[in-house]
């Protein structure tokens, strides 16, 4: 791809990002604008901040890649991010923003009044904060790479040193702004490919029929194969073969391969022949940044479906940094209308990716075979158009990619931040918060090199189950049930969050290779949140006499609407 | 690696707690067994569960404490049963004969009335019940009968009656103690009203007099003047709620800076700076509003004698989980070692409330951590920082529930 205008896009995003941060507060010099400035943050402006903080690199690149490489099964994936937030309107968003609380410890402290469950809550955060950084970190090395052949962990590192840069700098001064102004540009440079991608599609023809099992191959077409793969073959395949095949070497010669598995070495070159089908690659351990095993879903498609909606529909309400933002609502009715925005503002968006996937299955559905399946909505451009017009909308797509690492990792790192600042070095300051903001990156920058080969992508549906186990229960609970008591809510956070992170352990660790077991623990959500809730009710239960005292004028406080409660104590 | 090794320590910490504990336990039990006599032993151990008794009865006389301290209490008297009841009812029944309660609160009318500790026989059906005679202590506080202790025996016994009164004594103390932590409260919460902020009497002259000014020469202007000094003047005297919202107060402000400009016109500029996420922060009321005062009192003092602009900017930010407030003047600035001496309130500032009262203020609320941070120098101006943090157990902005 051609990075001489995509890197300049890069660079304009973050220095964007900057600027908005830095002068992005509301200045007032005359007596009239005075009212204009200290005017409370609108439920749309809050909406777009929400949206761009939220929208991250596995919206942005890996539904479309999941699309490409599994077809519409995968559309879970965008249903399921976006209904997180039906249930968080429901449930969550008014009272959440009643009890005053900024970060979910806040929240548990507001409610429970005690310390130890605080702490519990804040341990939590930050394992899901961690979880979250290092897709993101891992995605921006994709994307360098895949834009400049630069080595795996250097976008990463671009991408953490500008968010600590930013973060520990106080730069941030004013961060609903960068936030709404991310998604809007994350919005655009996805749109206005994807219109002009339709209007090729159009042009050519408009082929139909994206999704017909097997994708075929529209013309004759050569695939480099990045990394050793197996090939499982259900027809005879004929292919012209430049490298290493089942152990034989071959130097540009047709070769029929029959029914069956395939080992094909890394650096092979294979030429396909116009209308041929596209074999499944069945890859030990891909690097892709997919938030799926997809090699696993292969197997119990049907528990895995339910543990991914399990998971985003009840994680997004403990996503840390989502949480803060709904401090910014001035009141509780305008934290409810935020969140109607959010849904419009995400389902909108999550329109446009799989259209990229489904144009990716017509145009590149090699890449499902090279193992770059997830720069699909990098690479389409420059495949269906071509051209300066091609490389300037690729350049538009690069800086939409990066913008949603840097909007998801800044306000990741300010949530991590925040609670390690607050409650885990001893005492507080705007030092200890720089101090906070290098740990919160270090961590997940650190673990990235670490596991770089692991499929720790992941991460981003195992972050979702492991705040849905932990922290789905305790805030429903809290906001809903009164009997519940501090020992219930740390026994369940620790029973749900804690098995659910062990699960997510195991998994990266790569502990089962294969089997039920290795289901179980890759998608943990569809029994680690039903054992949370139960944790957390059967303990409450036991211990009757811990229930706080001012319960119930606290669960007054988070279900009467602020006007009303200003009448009762007139 | 940091994280490696803060993962170790919380794995680690919970085994590190549960050692410690558990040498704690088998230290002192060596102890008590080893040291003394016989006698001291005994009076070691009751001193011991004396204090273990202590802790629950000094939150005051309630069902739950009572729960905790009652067995505590029979173990030192060394009864069968034993009940602590308030003026009306039976906290807690600890021990046998529970079926007595009734009985119980029937015999207490006259010792309750009296203040005088009695022994009663009871009357029972049940033919082995081992409780036959009741001892009752009253438990006093100031003079007044606050409820009762009341311990069950088989047999009518001296050393029991002398044994009770001194418990019934000595939980009184601990109720009196109870007592004074509520009265200390109370303090407190009495010192927080009194703190709060009143506007200064010199600004209300001021203001009517620029108001007045106006009448004649520009009737619409004084009009929108007396409007401004009403909703400043609403604000400041409204009752409900200690706290507010930093969007209040700086609606406050604006209202605030409007007289003041009517006064003294162009030679003030103000520069407001607001990160719009930090306004839904609660604050303690009033608590900007001097601080701005103040500002102004000193940018224009500083110019008395040139005629040259005076410039104040208001900055709120965002940063993490506090928001950060600056007020900067360029005025005449302070002495820092007279501005100490203010801040501990050994001297009181000429006029006007002042910085002592809001730095007072939102120490109690927040805690010493959260006191200003001013930065001055005769001559150099005044910039006066305040972090607030988003959340603060129990401050919520207006409409904020009463406690019990």
């Amino acid at each position: 791809m051609n990075s001489s205008y995509a890197v300049p896009a890069v660079a304009l995003v973050v220095l964007a990002t900057v600027l908005v941060g830095a002068f992005g507060l509301r200045i007032s010099r005359t007596t009239s604008d005075f009212y204009v400035a200290s005017r409370t943050v609108g439920p749309r402006l809050n909406a777009a901040a929400i949206s761009g903080e939220y929208l991250s690199a596995a919206s942005f690149l890996g539904i479309a890649g999941l699309v490409l490489v599994q077809g519409p099964d995968m559309l879970w994936y965008p249903v399921g991010y976006t209904a997180g937030y039906l249930v968080l309107l429901l449930f969550v968003a008014a009272p959440l923003r009643r009890s005053g609380a900024y970060t979910l410890p806040d929240f548990a402290e507001a409610r429970l009044s005690s310390h130890a469950v605080r702490r519990l809550a804040g341990a939590f955060v930050v394992g899901t904060g961690w979880l979250y950084l290092l897709p993101q970190l891992q995605g921006a090395g994709l994307t360098l790479t895949v834009l400049t052949g630069a080595p795996d962990e250097l976008g990463g590192l671009i991408v953490a040193v500008v968010v600590v840069a930013i973060v520990a700098a106080g730069g941030m001064r004013s961060i609903t702004f960068v936030q709404a102004f991310q998604y809007w540009l994350k919005l655009t440079a996805l749109l206005v490919p994807a219109l002009f991608l339709i209007l090729a599609w159009q042009g050519d023809g408009a082929p139909s029929r994206p999704f017909d099992e097997p994708s075929t191959f529209r013309e004759q077409s050569a695939v480099r194969v990045d990394d050793t793969l197996d090939l499982k073959l259900d027809r005879p395949l004929t292919v012209t073969v430049k490298g290493t095949v089942d152990g034989r070497a071959h130097e540009d010669q047709k070769v029929r391969l029959p029914v069956g598995t395939h080992h094909i070495e890394a650096g092979t070159r294979l030429t396909f022949d116009k209308g041929a089908p596209v074999p499944d690659p069945d890859r030990g351990s891909s690097g892709s940044l997919s938030p799926s095993q997809a090699e696993n879903r292969g197997e119990r498609p049907l528990y895995a479906t339910y543990g991914l909606i399990l998971a985003t529909f009840l994680g997004t309400m403990g996503l840390p940094h989502v949480v803060v933002r709904f401090y910014t609502s001035p009141h509780g009715v305008a934290a409810r209308r935020t969140t109607v925005a959010v849904l419009g503002l995400i389902g909108a968006f999550y329109l446009l990716p799989p259209v990229y996937g489904a144009l990716g299955r017509l145009y590149a559905p090699e890449l499902s075979l090279s193992g770059d399946a997830d720069a699909a909505v990098l690479l389409l451009p420059e495949r269906m158009i071509g051209g300066l017009g091609g490389d300037l909308l690729g350049a538009l797509v690069a800086g939409g990619a990066f913008a949603a690492f840097l909007s998801t990792a800044s306000g990741l790192t300010m949530a991590v931040a925040g609670v390690l600042t607050q409650d885990v070095l001893p005492s507080r300051g705007v030092r200890h918060f720089r101090l906070g903001t290098v740990l919160a990156m270090a961590v997940p920058l650190a673990a990235s090199a670490l596991v770089g080969g692991l499929p720790v992508a992941d991460a981003v549906g195992l972050a979702f189950a492991v705040s849905a186990s932990s922290f789905c229960p305790l805030l429903v609970l809290g906001i809903w049930w009164r009997r519940l008591t501090p020992p219930g809510a740390a026994a369940g956070m620790l029973v749900g969050g804690g098995s659910a992170l062990l699960a997510v352990a195991a998994t990266m660790a790569g502990f089962p290779g294969s089997g039920a077991l290795h289901a179980l623990l890759a998608w943990p959500a569809l029994w680690s949140v039903p054992l949370g809730f139960l944790t957390m009710i059967l303990v409450s239960l036991a211990t009757p006499g811990r229930v706080p005292a001012g319960t119930a004028a606290i669960l007054a406080r988070f279900h009467l609407p602020e006007e009303l409660r200003a009448e009762v104590k007139a | 690696m940091s994280g490696f090794i803060a993962g170790l320590c919380v794995a680690i910490l919970p085994l590190l707690a549960a050692g410690f504990w558990l040498g704690r336990r088998t230290v002192r039990s060596q102890n008590m067994g080893g040291l003394g006599t016989p006698v001291e032993h005994a009076t070691f151990e009751t001193l011991h569960t004396a204090s273990l008794a202590a802790p629950p009865l000094r939150a005051g006389l309630t069902e739950e404490t009572a729960r905790k301290s009652a067995r505590r209490l029979r173990s030192l008297l060394g009864t069968d049963a034993l009940c602590l009841t308030d003026q009306k009812d039976v906290l807690v029944w600890d021990g046998v004969g529970g079926h007595h309660r009734t009985e119980i609160m029937e015999l207490l009318a006259g010792p309750l009335e009296s203040g005088r500790g009695e022994a009663f026989p009871l009357t029972c059906d049940t033919p082995d019940c081992p409780v036959r005679w009741a001892v009752v202590a009253p438990l006093t506080v100031d003079d007044r009968v606050h409820g009762a202790l009341v311990a069950c025996a088989p047999r009518e016994s001296a050393v029991l009656v002398r044994a009770a009164g001194e418990v019934a004594r000595w939980v009184s103390v601990q109720l009196e103690l109870a007592d004074l932590d509520q009265s200390r409260t109370r303090l407190i919460e009495a010192e927080i009203k009194a703190l709060r902020a009143q506007i200064s009497p010199h600004f209300i002259f001021n203001s009517l007099a620029v108001i007045a000014s106006f009448v004649r020469t520009d009737p619409e202007r004084a009009r929108e003047l007396l409007l401004e000094f009403a909703d400043f003047t609403r604000y400041s005297f409204r009752r409900h709620g200690d706290f507010t919202t930093l969007a209040d107060e700086l609606h406050a402000i604006d209202h605030y800076l409007a007289l003041v400009r009517a006064r003294f016109g162009d030679r003030l500029s103000v520069t407001l700076q607001i990160a719009p996420e930090v306004l839904p922060v609660a604050l303690p009321f009033l608590c900007l509003q001097p601080l701005v005062e103040n500002a102004v009192k000193h940018g224009l003092e500083g110019r008395s004698a040139l005629p040259g602009k005076s410039h104040i900017s208001i900055t709120a930010q965002d940063a993490g989980a506090e928001a950060l407030v600056v007020i900067e003047d360029d005025g005449a600035g302070m002495d820092p070692a007279l501005l100490r001496r203010i801040l501990a309130g050994e001297v009181s500032p000429s006029g006007g409330i002042g910085l002592s009262n809001v730095d007072d203020r939102l120490r109690q609320v927040y805690g010493d951590a959260y006191g200003l941070v001013i930065e001055t120098a005769p001559g150099a101006g005044m910039k006066i920082t305040a972090r607030l943090p988003k959340y603060q157990p129990g401050v919520h902005s207006a409409g904020r529930l009463t406690r019990e």
